[in-house]
């Protein structure tokens, strides 16, 4: 059995690549902001909260968070990680195209990586068939979502 | 870097990392045992997804430690550049989730997934060279 994601699921792939890059990008602006925090004084945590860029990257990783676990309700831990790699990429090549930095040839060898590990993966099923015997965490399976697992045969 | 900075420096890495991992599979976890929140909001509307989430104990406990992660993700940042922290943190986590996935969620982390495990390591590496 062949699987296939709905155009709406890889809208939703889609976000989770952005949310999590632009959200991790703006906490380390506001924390170059804020300033270095020691073990003495990690009260100052709690002022960053504060810091626009700290709330916009913590908005963001909430929308970055919802939609994760929307994907994780329908494809598998595996399949949903180099999604969220794939965010690099597109920071690297956001950076190349529309900051006009350069990029050295070893992040381009970077790049193509991170797309095969991708493509790797989007070829394959979205969630690999589990028997309810061995699956500690089975949960309610209907048969429209039954038609998008596959037995997860290997390369 | 003085090596008591640097100890310091993969200490956190491994810390945030290992909390990530935590967090990521008790998560994963918890969405397997809830079911397709599409089919969810379908048949019981938006807050019945939310209801149907927000009641699982293997989620709170993700969200906790995702939480933690995220603390010290903050305090990470303060210490270390983001070049070095988010490929060291994302290599560490990418590995040991795979590690669990197939140990804890009993996921089939065929040789494809395995592949693209290391590629996404190799290729994060590159990128903050």
């Amino acid at each position: 059995m062949k699987h296939s994601l709905a155009p709406k699921q890889y809208l939703i792939l889609l976000a989770v690549m952005l949310t999590a890059s632009f959200g991790d990008s703006l906490l380390k602006r506001g924390m170059s902001q804020v300033g270095a925090v020691d073990s003495h004084h990690l009260g100052l945590l709690f002022h960053a909260i504060f810091n626009l860029n700290i709330v916009a990257g913590i908005v963001l990783l909430i929308g970055f968070f919802a939609c994760y676990m929307v994907a994780l309700s329908w494809a598998d831990l595996t399949f949903v990680m180099p999604a969220t790699a794939f965010g690099n990429v597109m920071i690297a090549l956001l950076s190349r195209f529309w900051l006009h930095e350069h990029l050295s040839v070893s992040r381009w060898i970077g790049i193509l990586l991170l797309t095969c590990a991708v493509g790797f993966v989007a070829n394959g099923p979205s969630r690999t068939e589990h028997s309810p015997e061995s699956d500690p965490f089975a949960g309610p399976r209907k048969p429209s979502s039954l038609a998008r697992m596959d037995s997860g045969v290997g390369l | 870097m003085h090596v008591a900075t640097r100890l310091l420096a993969w200490s956190c890495i491994g810390l945030v990392a290992c909390l990530a991992i935590a967090g990521e599979v008790l998560i994963a976890a918890a969405m397997r045992q809830v079911g397709d929140l599409d089919d969810i909001r379908a048949h019981s509307g938006l807050p019945g997804a939310i209801r149907a989430v927000l009641t699982n104990r293997i989620f709170l406990t993700g969200a906790f430690c995702m939480a933690l992660n995220f603390f010290a993700m903050l305090y990470t940042l303060s210490l270390i550049d983001l070049s070095l922290a988010a490929p060291g943190i994302a290599s560490f986590t990418y590995i040991g989730n795979a590690i669990a996935a197939k140990l804890f969620l009993k996921e089939n982390v065929d040789r494809r997934r395995w592949l693209a495990t290391g590629f996404v390591c190799a290729g994060v590496y590159l990128l903050a060279k």
